[in-house]
Order: structure tokens, then sequence, then C-alpha cells
């Protein structure tokens, strides 16, 4: 089996005034958080199972300031957490609510099982600005982990949470957290496709493409500012290249016969792309502005779903050349491939964690399509679902989750999993079909 | 309308839905952000083009590719389960659009592929792909030129069949003949 350990590493503690920074968030935040469609239903959360150790924080409601957003920071926060199956959110009520940490009864905090505590304010500013102060504490050293200060505007406030979320989780873990990161789904309803980008909790869902036609095989540009995706629009599938900026968008493959299953390169110049205009499925090469095509794979049997490991020098792929899907690697300048899973008459769909380590993929076995987990080094293998109809596996990015597709009832729904395959989180809207995820950055 | 046509066009509109998409189709993008500066596009489709003729005895006087007496009104090619050969019982239907399109040389037919459900997504649509392959592979050999054909899939994206048992997933192992004036 695998061997996915929570690590629970507490860092040095550190002076307040060297961890007290004033973070300015970048412009894409502020353009994506005023969009225009922040009426939109988004999806409800159920978090099944976790980890064995949990690392146990206390969220102290922060000091409000008059006229807040809601959820509170820490509501956000804390859900951000608990959807990891890392950590136990204990119960605060009754306790006293500190604000700084000369406040802090360490001894109640140790009494109620804490590790970790968060107290923090939300104070407003001139213009309608707030200042949100908050602190990190050691319960059993009774030392400060990390003190940070923020001015945002409300609009900012979700995103803010998921920040504090993120600095909680690399404190506590040793590892980065993806709480601020976003997703990409297609989501169905009726005959309509839209294609949504959402943030990593499935809130704050924005339109990005709607049609008539299905649209499939999403993908972030490695900086998160572009995505591509195959559309039918046209009546046959062409992929299409997107600025999520400014919407904009252009063709950057539409040859004769079927154009799919688009990969950035990890510098996000040129992407992998299937095309049949010679005949069978192959994988060829695109710059991102549609120039520069050269082809990859050179046989007459099926290759597709290619996909680069984090360094770009391999390209994995899914193929029937053996007889029946399996996946493969070869170098991606080209060359010979072989074969990287063994195991079964159908795997497919390959997504490679951030650190190169692990293969995530859905395989078949017995008629039910489940989320896999191979060790590239050891080729220990390990199904992280129970669910009977997976697709579409792409880890976060810190690597500590595979989001993915399944049926829940006659449903669509996403769900996460943990690595260990200890935490699940589906993730689903009543009414619509989502379908077709995908993790940016 | 003469009645013995008409269930015919009707069963022909319904086809031609299942594989043309059939109404409007708009596409819009937005992103979050300024102004949705999307740009729209919009495309229609009649599905099946209407009224062809009457039937007058023998003589069909319409488009010959919508004589249901024609193996050219046969427009679908089944597959088995995991297979890519085009059945025997497929020659004569592939036979007649073979003749067609060398006496028409304006003609253009596009070769839609689907899968069943079952899978990935991706990994279907190459698998519809090598249907509409085998389908062009077949209309090759007997003498259409390539510049006549163009092999498409839609993978599992446009199932005729919406159900989720074998014999949905029968229906929708498919090739479909479509000529590109009739989209």
């Amino acid at each position: 089996m695998l061997d996915c350990p929570i690590k629970k590493v507490f860092v040095s503690p550190m002076s307040v005034s060297m961890l007290r920074a004033v973070l300015l968030f970048p412009l894409f935040c502020l353009a994506l958080l005023s969009a225009p469609f922040s009426a939109r239903a988004a999806m409800e959360i159920q978090v099944i199972g976790g980890a064995a150790n949990k690392i146990a924080v206390a969220m102290v409601p922060f000091q409000a300031a008059p006229g807040q957003p809601s959820p509170a920071l820490t509501q956000i926060a804390g859900d951000d957490l608990n959807r990891s199956g890392q950590f136990r959110l204990v119960d605060v009520s009754g306790a006293p609510q500190p604000v700084m940490p000369a406040q802090v009864d360490y001894g109640v905090w140790r009494g109620k099982g804490a590790d970790a505590l968060v107290v923090g304010q939300v104070t407003a500013q001139p213009g309608g600005r707030l200042e949100i102060r908050f602190y990190l504490l050691d319960v059993l050293k009774q030392t400060q982990l990390a003190a940070y200060s923020y001015t945002i505007t409300a609009g900012q406030w979700r995103a803010t949470a998921h920040q504090i979320a993120d600095l909680i989780y690399a404190k506590l873990t040793g590892i980065p957290g993806a709480f601020s990161s976003r997703i990409a789904y297609v989501q169905k309803q009726g005959r309509r496709y839209e294609l949504r980008v959402a943030d990593a909790d499935g809130q704050n869902p924005r339109t990005v493409m709607r049609s008539n036609e299905s649209v499939i095989s999403p993908m972030f540009s490695p900086d998160g500012n572009q995505i591509v995706y195959v559309s039918f629009e046209d009546r046959k599938p062409v992929i299409y290249v997107q600025s999520l900026k400014d919407g904009h968008r252009r063709k950057i493959a539409a040859f004769k016969g079927s154009n799919s299953a688009p990969a950035w390169t990890p510098d996000g110049r040129r992407l992998a792309v299937v095309l049949t205009r010679d005949g069978a499925s192959q994988i060829y090469m695109i710059n991102a502005d549609g120039g520069g095509l050269t082809r990859l794979t050179r046989g007459s049997n099926i290759d597709t779903e290619p996909v680069f490991s984090p360094d770009g020098q391999t390209l994995y792929f899914t193929s029937d050349r053996g007889g029946s899907p399996q996946i493969y690697r070869m170098a991606a300048s080209g060359g010979e491939a072989k074969r990287v899973t063994f195991n079964g008459s159908y795997n497919v769909s390959p997504a490679i964690s951030p650190d190169g380590r692990y293969l995530a993929y859905i395989s078949r076995d017995g008629g039910r399509f489940s989320v896999t987990l191979q060790e590239l080094a050891s080729g220990q293998t390990r199904v992280l679902t129970d669910t009977a109809r997976d697709e579409s596996p792409s880890f976060a990015p810190n690597g500590q989750a595979v989001l993915y597709a399944t049926v829940q009832g006659a449903q669509g729904i996403l769900g996460t999993v943990s690595l260990d395959g200890k935490t699940h989180a589906r993730l689903s809207e009543s009414g619509v079909d989502a379908r077709e995820p995908v993790w940016g950055p | 309308m003469n009645k013995i046509l008409w269930p015919i066009l009707v069963a022909l509109t319904l086809s031609a839905c299942g594989t043309t998409g059939g109404t409007q189709a708009t596409v819009e993008d937005r992103t979050g952000g300024t102004a949705s500066t999307g740009q729209g596009t919009e495309t229609t489709g009649v599905g099946g083009s209407g009224v062809a003729g009457n039937a007058m005895g023998d003589q069909y006087a319409g488009d010959p590719r919508k004589n249901p007496a024609s193996p050219l009104s046969k427009r679908s090619v089944f597959f088995d389960y995991d297979s890519f050969v085009v059945k025997d019982e497929y020659r004569p239907m592939l036979e007649a659009h073979a003749g067609y399109l060398m006496s028409k040389r304006d003609a253009h037919v596009i070769l839609q592929g689907n899968a069943d459900e079952r899978g990935s997504r991706e990994y279907n649509l190459a698998l519809g792909q090598k249907r509409a392959e085998a389908v062009r592979k077949a209309l090759a050999v007997l003498g259409v030129s390539d510049a006549q054909m163009e092999a498409i899939s839609f993978g599992e994206e446009k199932p005729r069949n919406e159900g989720h048992d074998e014999a949905a997933y029968a229906e929708n192992r498919r090739t479909d003949v479509v000529y590109s004036d009739e989209k």
C-alpha cells in the first residue's frame, strides 16, 4: 500500500514583526471577484471520513466589523480545513473569545484538546475597506506560529478566507495549501452546457462559455489566465483557447477530422493535442496560438489523453496499441513508448501529481470505473474511490487530493479524495449535471 | 401531404435531429470581470430538409438520397461491442452511397462516429473516430475520393438513445453518413 502520512509539523515560532505582512491581492483576483455573476447557485459540499490523526484547530470567530460580509471568515476557512480531512475543528462555543494573543488562556484550549488556536479581528477602514488581523497559536508550546494582517475590499472576503486557510494549513502540515486555487467543470442543464470556473470549494462559480452543444476536456493554462477546451458547437470537436481575463477566444485546432484532448506544456507555450487529420487519433504538438504543428506519435491505433509530467520531459497518454486501453509514457520529444499500467483491461485518463511521484487514472474492474493511484517509482496501486462511474481525475496544485467526476443516483457530481483514500468530499448542485472537472492553479 | 410519405419524413427528421443537433445552437463566451466581450456564434440546423417530393407508384421524383426504397436512405452503420468492423449487411448501403458520391463529385459526406457512454469521454471520442474511420475506409475502397469525405467523432456526446442499458449502448455504437448539404 501507499504511504501517505499526514505530516503534523509545527514550525518553530517566529517574531510577530517577521511574520506580519500586508498582502496585496493580485489584480486578477479583484477582477474575478467583481464578476457580474455573483447570484448564481453554487455547489453544496458533503465531507465524508478523514485522516486518523487529525490536527485539532480551534477557530475563534474573529471580532466582527459592522456590516462585514457573511459567512464569517473563520466559517469559510474552517470549512476549507475540514474538507481536507487533515483537521478537526474544536467546538469553541462557551469558551472565552480572545481577539489578541495576549488575551489567550492556553489552559482553556488545552483542556478542549486543541493543538492550535486561531484568533483575530475585522475592523472597518475608511473607504469601505476592511482590515483583518489574525494570529495562529501553538496551544501546547504556547507560542505564536503566524500573524498576518490584510486590508481588503468586501469583494475579496472569500479569497481572504481561503488565504487564511492556506496559511494555517501550511504552518500546521508543512505543505502548501490549495484552498485559493480554482477548478473548472462543465455543467449540463437540460440541453444547455456551461463551462464554469469556481473556487476550489465549488463556491463563487462563473460561467465562461455556454453552448447548446457539448463541451469537454477543459484545462487551465499553467499561469491560470487561459483555459483550453473542446467544443462541439462546430458540429465536430474543435479546440479553443479562451482568455479568462476578457473572454476572447480563438480556435487553435480545427483540422479535418476530430480535434481533442488538449494538454498544456508546463511552460504554457505549447499544447499536446489529439488530431485525426492523418487517419487515426494521434498526438501532435501545437503552439498556444495554433501555429507550429508537429506530429508526436506515429501509429495506426488510438493514442489520446496526453498529459505532461511537471518537468515537461515526459508525456503520459492512453493507447490501445496493446489491444486494450492502457497508460503509456514517452519522452516529450518523441521516441519509444513504455507501458505504465498493467492491471486490468481498461486504464485511462492519466493525471500526474505536481511532484511527479503519482499517477492518478481511471481503471475498470468488473464494470466499475474507479479513481486509482499508482506510485510511479514502485508501481504500487490503490483504488481511491468506491463509486462506479468515475471520470476525469486531476490533482490539487499541492498534490494532496484528486478531483474527479462521478455519478450519484442519475446525477453527475464532482468529488475530491485525499491520496490516502480516507477523505472524500462531494460537490453537487441540485438538478445540475456536473462533469469534466479539472483543478487549476 | 401524401399519407404514405409522411411517417417516413417524420422518421428522417427525427434521425437527423439525433445526429446533427437539430435546433439552433447558440454559443456565448463570458468571463468574470469587466465587460462581457464574448463573441456569440450562432448556427442553425434544420433537421430533415423537409418535403422532398411525392411518391407516385414505383417512381421517386425527389432527392434519390431520400427515397425510402433506396439503400441511399439508410444512413447508420452499427457496430458490435468493442468492434470497428463494418459488417457485411452494410455493403449494399455503402455501395449505394459510394455510387452516389462518385456520380456527384461536388457532394460531400461527414461520417459521424459515436460511442456508448461507458468510460472516458476522450477515449470514447477516439472509439467513435475509429468507427467513422472504418466507414470512411470502406467508402474509399469503393472508390470515393478523400476530398469528398470527413470522418469525425461525437464520442458519447450526442447519444441517439439516452438510456443506460445494453440496447441503448448498441444503438449508440454507430457511424452516421450525413451529407453536408443536408445538415
